[in-house]
């Protein structure tokens, strides 16, 4: 967090925005800011976007850069690519993660290879959006989180925020990379409150953030995990335990440095996580700490993530079925005894 | 409408060409064909070359005849059946060659190979997909940021029959339409999809009959004749310059060989290659020159030796160059 914030030097950058709003100014800023910038997406314009992201958009910037389209979502990404060519900054949306396997092809085997198999010649400087619904009770094709999926494809650059400063600061380093990256939002985060500053900045991409210090235990939380580790975090201090919660913010690159350190300190680590667990995010990650901080650990690594069972359209089942601060509690407890 | 072209030779000389275009035209036809039978003697003789190439063999008229109605600042989007595409674009044959023998002095220093060997931006060859129809959503995007641009540029996307049955071709030729996109799609019609033939994958006559479904024009064109496709070229090129959109151009030709440099192609029947070979390109379009005395025999035999000599020293170039350092891949997977 800057400066401004800690001290409250100035009042106007003490604001509280939502994690949708912190995203709706970073793509506003955007696009007053840089011409080359143009939205690219199914029902971003006249809709407003699924989520209202982009809403009154379409009127502000005119049908050129805030660009619908049919429901194509590989010819989205491909045309942003070609525009990305051509030296222009695409932002495509993609409506729910469970449609980027419709655009995977392009994602994984163009933007992210154009550079490499050119020999260098060609960038492709693309911002793909989009965002999970877990907990919203969408069913097995609207919930889908997967990031994982994209953990293998070198090229790629994946980040996942959490917070409303961390939304807006990603953001703003996806503007200015070269590469293309995979923006992932969360939906029921959208209405999450946090301080934003109202000047431009940049969270770099691989640096991740200690959301909490602590002794004890290392929570590594991604995306909506992060505030489940806060409140569990919570919970466990007022007993005595000291947690630290770490959000790697973006696992392409994931910054192993920033959890390692955290390791040595505490000996124990749990990954809090809402993908299921068969060779999610949190596998990579647990593989990378035991490659790097073997020695340093005193238990076995636990995740906490989704069970590896398509996601259920039952509200109720839906809640037994999404990890939560409970499921981690349990856990960080039974890590402690054992 | 579907509209068909077909030209007569006498008339090769009143639509505009120069006997200087004409001679080139061929000059580049026998140079696709030449690299592509050295390809094979390196690739089957000398085991110089190795992974799956898809040699272009037969269909030279096609990128020929495109690439000649194309201006400075057009590009077009090759695929993995490239080599005719890198070269008609002007692409050196040595940088051509040596990335298909993988080296650092070839147009991808060697990372892309055969399938990618005709990026090269700066010779107006913008990228080639190895992905059957993925290359067009990619020219619709270029497209759309000349449109951004307001410039009269326009891009070309190269792909075969097979793309047509493609997602990405459906995908992208609808987002073409609807923003009339100065995009000209050439659809390389070699009749085979590996070994799946045309007539079996598409329940249409001529391929170009697909355009009526997405409200642009078609254009079916025999693509054995180079001054037919760069007359169809012309034409389409000079709509979407006025902003009336895309067309999709079938070019009809025949892969003379196998899918890749490995096949034997034993699925196909005996009298129709042999029939193809009648109407193989080159050969007809020598006797076409030489009998509107645009060249003659001993001219073209000229051409020839120049083209062999040029390829010797491709070949020699390209295995003379050294292979990029292991050490430097991870320079190239972000930048």
């Amino acid at each position: 967090m800057p400066n401004s914030i800690k001290r409250g030097r100035e009042k106007k950058t003490l604001r509280e925005l939502t994690y949708a709003e912190a995203i709706r100014e970073a793509l506003r800023n955007a696009l007053i800011k840089n011409p080359k910038v143009f939205l690219i997406g199914e029902d971003i314009g006249a809709y407003g976007g699924a989520f209202k992201i982009t809403n009154g958009f379409l009127e502000e910037f005119g049908p050129e850069r805030v660009r619908d389209t049919p429901i194509s979502e590989a010819a989205i990404v491909g045309a942003a690519i070609g525009a990305a060519l051509m030296g222009f900054k695409p932002i495509a949306e993609i409506m729910y993660m469970d449609f980027i396997p419709i655009c995977l092809e392009q994602l994984a085997n163009q933007a992210a290879k154009i550079r490499f198999m050119s020999g260098g010649k060609l960038k492709v400087p693309i911002i793909v959006r989009t965002q999970y619904s877990l907990g919203r009770a969408h069913g097995a094709q609207h919930s889908q989180f997967i990031p994982a999926w994209l953990l293998q494809v070198p090229g790629l650059k994946v980040a996942l925020p959490s917070t409303p400063y961390d939304a807006k600061g990603l953001l703003n380093q996806a503007l200015k990379e070269e590469n293309p990256v995979l923006y992932i939002e969360c939906s029921l985060l959208y209405r999450v409150k946090g301080p934003v500053p109202e000047e431009d900045y940049s969270i770099p991409f691989g640096k991740a953030d200690v959301k909490k210090e602590g002794n004890d235990v290392t929570v590594v939380a991604i995306s909506r995990m992060v505030h489940e580790a806060l409140a569990a975090a919570k919970i466990l201090e007022e007993k005595g335990l000291s947690v630290e919660v770490i959000d790697p913010r973006t696992i392409q690159p994931l910054d192993i440095e920033t959890i390692m350190n955290s390791v040595k300190k505490t000996g124990r680590v749990v990954i809090a996580e809402d993908d299921h667990k068969t060779g999610g995010v949190g596998a990579e990650i647990a593989a990378s700490i035991i490659e790097n901080a073997f020695d340093y650990l005193d238990a076995p690594i636990i995740r906490v993530a989704s069970p590896d069972i398509p996601i259920p359209f039952s509200p109720q089942l839906e809640i037994a079925y999404m990890p939560n601060k409970d499921k981690l509690i349990q856990a960080i407890n039974a890590l402690i005894k054992g | 409408m579907i509209k068909e072209i077909n030209i007569l030779p006498k008339d090769y000389l009143k639509l505009g060409l120069s006997k200087d275009k004409l001679i080139w035209m061929l000059k580049k036809m026998m140079e696709i064909r030449f690299f592509e039978e050295k390809v094979e003697e390196l690739y089957l003789m000398k085991g110089l070359i190795t992974g799956p190439a898809h040699l272009y063999f037969g269909e030279e008229a096609v990128a020929v005849g495109v690439c000649s109605a194309l201006e400075n600042g057009d590009l077009i989007i090759s695929n993995h059946r490239g080599h005719g595409h890198a070269l008609a674009k002007g692409i050196p044959i040595k940088e051509v060659m040596a990335e298909l023998f993988g080296k650092a002095s070839g147009t991808c220093k060697g990372l892309g190979g055969s399938m990618h060997v005709a990026i090269s931006p700066e010779r107006g060859s913008l990228f080639a997909s190895a992905i059957v129809g993925s290359g067009i959503p990619i020219a619709v995007g270029v497209a759309l940021a000349f449109k951004y641009e307001k410039s009269d540029r326009v891009v070309v996307t190269f792909f075969g029959d097979g793309a047509v049955n493609t997602g990405a071709f459906h995908e992208g030729v609808n987002l073409a339409a609807i923003w009339k996109l100065p995009v000209i799609l050439v659809c390389e019609n070699n009749m085979y999809a590996i070994g799946m033939k045309a007539e079996k994958a598409v329940a249409l006559k001529n391929l170009a009959e697909r355009a009526l479904g997405y409200g642009i024009s078609g254009v079916t064109v025999n693509g054995n004749d180079p001054v037919a496709v760069w007359l169809a070229t012309k034409e389409a090129i000079e709509k979407a310059r006025k902003g009336e959109g895309p067309t999709l151009l079938e070019c009809k030709t025949y892969r003379l060989k196998g899918h890749g440099i490995y096949d034997q192609a034993k699925y196909r029947q005996k009298e129709e290659v042999e029939a193809w070979l009648k109407k193989d390109p080159i050969i007809n379009f020598k006797k076409n020159l030489i009998e509107i005395n645009v060249s003659s025999e001993s001219d073209i035999q000229a051409l020839e030796n120049e083209i062999k000599r040029e390829l010797e020293e491709a070949v020699d170039f390209a295995q003379k160059s050294p292979i990029l350092p292991f050490e430097e891949l991870k320079n190239y997977v972000y930048a």
